[in-house]
């Protein structure tokens, strides 16, 4: 019989002889197609409590597999790899292999809430997505995501100043991530912001890329919160059985 | 919330309006004014965290909005308006979760003790949005009465963006009947700009998502998805999309460019902060509300509407 679901089996797995005859019936080609048993040995018991542990992840365990979420993902309609529900399901059983298979991707979720607001069992996938990627990055699975080097230039930029300045944190940004500023299309909104924006205003913001803004009174909260951010790093590298040096 | 209690609000213009947002800040300052409603600034306000500071801990984001909240309690102030839907939704979500979680309770408690000011405790200060309280302050009626250029049949789609709606358990105060704002179908903005004279096209992408998290990090998707609203927008007949937020607006004005640049899909489609537009409608100049700041140039278009 020929396979008509191909698609929902990987290449690698699908076996098929150009020339077979077995009992002296000929089935070349489709006709001798089948597909390679698989057996399991591999589970990481230990993935979802992990996960779990990290901000975010902590609702993991009330998935029922609906499927809501990735019904209404916005990533998964431009990218159908792109798949909420079969990560959360992956997570569950520990299949850390196939999870890693999609480890390039995971970091894309751009947070719309669609599948928090869709979900019935209040798993909040969006951070479960979150505490994944960060999961990921803190295992050495993947390298920091571009939105990982965002996160940490906008956070570092509040809690120093308690305030950012956009440009600062495009330039941090960019300057992180290796990429050059002078893209076309960023010239080009450049070039028009320049047009449009009134010269005072623009002044104010050359002068606001010098003198940061910055908010009154923050020292405290600035070590407050780098304190807490040290605790919590640590706390989480204990989860997931790594020694406490690494870290941002 | 009555209407009374809404002449004179804390606002948290938030970081966005102190840079690319600036028209935004500017327009909404000045339909105040006209509507003759009063803003006073939180004192020394800081950072929301936006969608950032919360993959690093959410509790932080949640410490960073109950410090704003903490200042507005302490300027006598039980309403806060940000005009920005990141604020709004963070500020909102703060206060979610300082009335049921109790480890984020105790986080900013201790974060608020370490840095010297009062913790703030849930149910002190209302957010509310800027639609929330332009609908509540004056109304469609008022405003309506209050129009001195109409928008004139402009064709306007109504973008909401994710954070105003989402995810519903932060926003109490929606999806309760009459009145009240939807989290499915959100109509504030349809009928604050109905009222000025515009026409409302119907628009399925009011809450889709543009990308606005990962605008740099990603700019592929966040292109696709921008595109994507433009083009129904067009299709849906719309000569203006109307914005409510600083990340979306500014959104979809830089991946119009780059999809422009980078996929060779043009659209002709203008985007506008609504409170430009009503600022038009109230009899402000288009230099007023900061139109001439908008890169999608829709002065021509304004012009030919009389709104110039």
């Amino acid at each position: 019989m020929p396979i008509h679901e191909k698609s929902l089996i990987r290449p690698e797995n699908l076996v098929e002889h150009e020339e077979l005859v077995i009992d002296g019936v000929d089935v070349s080609g489709h006709w001798s197609t089948f597909i390679k048993p698989r057996t399991i040995f591999d589970y990481n018991e230990a993935m979802q409590d992990e996960i779990a542990a990290l901000p975010g992840g902590e609702n993991i365990h009330r998935c029922w597999q609906c499927g809501s979420c990735t019904n209404a993902c916005t990533v998964n309609a431009v990218n159908p790899e792109f798949n909420p529900r079969y990560w959360i399901y992956l997570i569950r059983l520990g299949m850390e292999e196939e999870l890693l298979r999609d480890k390039d991707i995971l970091w894309q979720c751009v947070s719309c809430n669609k599948c928090t607001y869709a979900c019935p069992r209040d798993v909040v996938p969006e951070a479960v997505m979150k505490a994944t990627a960060h999961w990921m990055e803190l295992k050495g699975h993947t390298p920091k995501s571009n939105s990982t080097h965002f996160d940490e230039e906008f956070a570092s930029q509040v809690i120093a100043t308690g305030k950012i300045e956009e440009s600062r944190v495009i330039r941090g940004f960019f300057r992180k991530t290796g990429q050059p500023l002078n893209q076309p299309w960023l010239a080009a909104l450049i070039t028009g912001l320049v047009r449009r924006f009134p010269l005072g205003y623009l002044m104010r913001m050359g002068w606001a890329t010098v003198f940061r803004p910055k908010t009154r009174g923050w020292s405290a909260s600035r070590r407050a919160i780098r304190e807490y951010v040290h605790e919590r790093e640590a706390e989480n590298r204990k989860a997931l059985g790594l020694d406490a040096t690494g870290g941002h | 919330m009555d209407g009374g209690d809404l002449k004179k609000v804390a606002y948290y213009p938030g970081c966005a309006l102190e840079g690319t947002g600036h028209a935004y800040n500017r327009s909404t300052k000045e339909v105040g004014k006209k509507l003759g409603l009063d803003l006073v600034e939180l004192k020394d306000w800081n950072c929301c965290g936006a969608m950032e500071v919360k993959n690093i801990d959410p509790k932080i984001q949640t410490y960073l909005s109950a410090r704003n909240l903490t200042i507005a309690e302490e300027m006598g102030f039980d309403k806060v308006m940000a005009p920005c839907n990141g604020c709004y939704h963070n500020l909102k979500k703060a206060e979610y979760d300082l009335a049921h979680d109790e480890k984020s309770v105790e986080v900013n408690a201790r974060l608020s003790q370490k840095a010297g000011h009062k913790t703030y405790e849930a149910g002190k200060v209302e957010t509310i949005h800027a639609l929330d309280w332009i609908k509540k302050a004056v109304g469609e009626e008022e405003l309506a009465r209050r129009v001195q250029n109409s928008l004139n049949g402009l064709k306007v789609a109504n973008y909401y963006g994710c954070m105003y709606t989402r995810p519903r358990h932060i926003f109490p105060e929606k999806d309760k009947g009459p009145g009240s704002e939807s989290t499915s179908k959100p109509h504030f903005m349809d009928d604050l700009l109905a009222a000025a004279g515009a026409q409302n096209v119907e628009f399925p992408l009011k809450t889709a998502c543009c990308g606005g998290a990962h605008s740099l990090s990603d700019s592929d998707t966040s292109t696709k998805l921008v595109l994507n609203i433009l083009e129904t927008a067009e299709a849906c007949g719309a000569e203006v999309i109307a914005t409510e937020c600083p990340t979306c607006h500014t959104g979809l004005e830089m991946h119009q460019v780059r999809a422009e640049k980078v996929l060779g899909r043009k659209t002709n489609v203008k985007i506008l902060y609504f409170t430009q537009l009503l600022g038009m409608a109230l009899g402000l100049s288009a230099k007023k509300v900061g139109v001439q700041e908008n890169l999608s140039d829709p002065r021509d278009l304004l012009r030919q509407k009389g709104l110039g």
